[in-house]
């Protein structure tokens, strides 16, 4: 028994239509994918959709109210509200470099939240 | 910039960059690179950057650094670079003026009203938003109403939430992320409401965006009405017909206490126009020629004050060789003049830059008015490109060389963009 689904590939700008016949996790057949990353992105996003995850952290001491910040890889969908609620309760301090890890293995997902920009002490 | 007195700040550059942003930043390292020894650039901001800083999301560097970056991130790889070259950066400064002498006039936090002689400028002073006053929302005029890019700094930059139920007018990309944003900061979007038929900003966004968090997307619906006296309370929106009117028996009212609006970028113009530097009335920006040089000797201009850019892996290279013009033009060398006008043809927006010489290799970056796929670009009858996609919204970049050229004797190149014949395809 296969079932049909629908998503848009994100790959490119041509944002495909993709209809995804599926046994459960496992994809079965791709329609409407124009090249074949069409066919991977429709795999990882039936099954195990991530996304990767861009906000800001409170810092203090810094010319700056907020410190951008991103995951380091791809997280669960279903994790980015929770990630960002667990990120709005930190407070940081300045001097942060960019690149240092400012929450290590969110929410247990052994993903990192590093930052993206160097904030010096005002 | 070290700690000078007011009166040890040099009156005289080789080169004065005017903005800091990705455009101004590249244009600076490129003067140093054209020949230039003394290099200053000025920006407004308290620190360079530019609209980078409040761009929080990934999408930068991808070709430039091929890796792909934050806006912060990017920004901050380019100014080290600035900053290896000895270039003088001036910010919390902003340029009230050029004049034709190239005479730099800034009015700076620090050092007051200061006059700086140039051997050539740089305009780098990027977009403006198009606000409520460019559509003519009718209603009350409540606070709550802003660009969605001044939203995007309020809440990336100075760390303050625009309200708690918020409605966006425009589904450029600006909107679409700033809807995610808002959400993710725990601000309840009521939707995304655009005029056309399709939504304007790219395919991934409206999904990473807009589904991933179940924003409702009204197409082919617009804001007619703003409601509230001191603050926004609700606004009218109403679908519209195939001419864009809208069917107002049709109309209905959304709660909200914001509406964000993001109808597009236009180049901020004001310096060139007071230069009286020729600018195209389709990108609005200053009419350029192959090594970005303005009608006004001297004067050269590069980045989203020229035209929209939305990727800024473009800007910086169109830039870096502004500012090598601006670099050689400061020491004294003179490059071959263009001899060849493009002419933007079959749905061909604008074409950037405006004339190309048969000597040098360009890049032409290009704007399409309509989606094709798949289609072939068309360089009068010298050349010709299949291309699997042109969409409006994403700038079209080619590269002509010289040797397309040779067969070439005309003074006006016709650039086209048309649907691929099956046969050829
Ligand atoms: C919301 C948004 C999202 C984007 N997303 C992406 C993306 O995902 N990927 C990507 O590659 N690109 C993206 N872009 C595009 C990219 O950011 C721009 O193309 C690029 O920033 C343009 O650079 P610029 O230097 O021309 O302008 P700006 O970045 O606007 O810089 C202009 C600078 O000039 C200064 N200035 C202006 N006037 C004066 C004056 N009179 N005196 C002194 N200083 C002055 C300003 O303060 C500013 O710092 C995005 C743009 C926006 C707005
Ligand atoms: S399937 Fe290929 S062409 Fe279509 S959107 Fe995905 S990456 Fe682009």
């Amino acid at each position: 028994m296969s079932e049909t689904s629908h998503y848009l590939c994100i790959n490119c700008p041509l944002g495909c239509r993709l209809e995804v016949d599926a046994a459960g996790d496992e994809v079965v057949e791709v329609r409407g994918n124009a090249c074949k990353r069409g066919v991977e992105f429709a795999r990882q996003e039936h099954s195990d959709p991530r996304r990767m995850v861009t906000t800001t952290v409170a810092i203090s001491g810094a010319p700056l109210a907020r410190l951008p910040v991103a995951t380091a890889e791809a997280l669960p969908k279903d994790r980015v509200v929770d990630l960002c609620r667990a990120l709005h309760q930190l407070r940081l301090q300045a001097p942060v470099a960019i690149g240092d890890v400012v929450m290590a293995d969110a929410l247990g997902t052994g993903v990192d939240v590093v930052a993206t920009r160097s904030l010096e002490r005002a | 910039m070290p700690d000078l007195h007011p009166w040890e700040v040099p009156r005289r550059y080789d080169v004065v960059v005017v903005g800091g942003g990705p455009a101004g930043m590249a244009a600076a390292v490129g003067a140093c690179e054209g020949g230039a020894e003394r290099v200053l650039m000025v920006d407004r901001e308290h620190e360079a950057g530019g609209i980078l800083q409040q761009c929080i999301h990934h999408g930068f560097g991808l070709h430039h650094f091929k890796e792909e970056l934050t806006g912060p991130g990017y920004a901050q790889r380019y100014l080290e670079q600035v900053l290896e070259h000895d270039i003088d950066v001036l910010t919390d400064a902003y340029v009230l003026d050029v004049d034709t002498a190239r005479t730099v006039s800034v009015l700076s936090g620090r050092y007051g009203r200061l006059s700086v002689d140039a051997g050539a400028v740089v305009l780098a002073m990027g977009a403006r938003e198009r606000t409520r006053q460019a559509i003519r929302i009718p209603g009350t005029r409540p606070s709550g109403v802003m660009t969605a890019g001044f939203a995007q700094k309020l809440v990336n930059v100075a760390g303050y939430l625009p309200g708690k139920r918020v409605a966006i007018l425009g589904s450029g990309d600006i909107g679409l992320i700033m809807a995610r944003r808002l959400v993710l900061e725990g601000v309840e979007v009521v939707g995304v409401f655009e005029l056309m038929p399709h939504a304007n900003g790219l395919t991934r966004n409206v999904v990473q965006c807009l589904h991933d968090f179940d924003v409702p997307l009204h197409l082919s619906t617009t804001v007619v009405r703003i409601h509230g006296g001191e603050r926004v309370e609700k606004v009218t929106v109403a679908p519209v017909d195939e001419a864009l009117r809208p069917r107002m028996h049709e109309a209905w009212d959304v709660e909200c206490d914001t509406l964000l609006v993001s109808i597009g970028l236009i180049p901020d113009n004001e310096l060139a126009r007071t230069l009286g530097v020729r600018l195209d009335p389709v990108t609005t920006g200053p009419v350029v020629s192959s090594t970005m040089e303005t009608s006004r000797d001297g004067v050269f201009a590069c980045g989203n004050t020229v035209h929209i850019h939305d990727l800024v892996d473009w800007v910086s290279q169109e830039s870096r060789l502004a500012g090598e013009g601006a670099g050689a033009h400061a020491s004294g060398r003179r490059q071959a003049h263009d001899n060849v006008r493009l002419v933007p043809g079959t749905n061909v927006r604008s074409c950037v830059p405006h004339t190309i010489t048969t000597e040098r290799e360009h890049t032409v970056y290009l704007r399409v008015t309509k989606s094709l796929a798949p289609c072939t670009l068309r360089l009068g009858d010298v050349y010709e490109r299949p291309l699997r996609y042109v969409v409006p919204g994403e700038m079209v970049t080619v590269k002509v060389r010289p040797r397309f050229l040779e067969s070439f004797h005309g003074g006006a190149l016709r650039v086209d963009v048309v649907p691929r014949e099956e046969a050829g395809a």
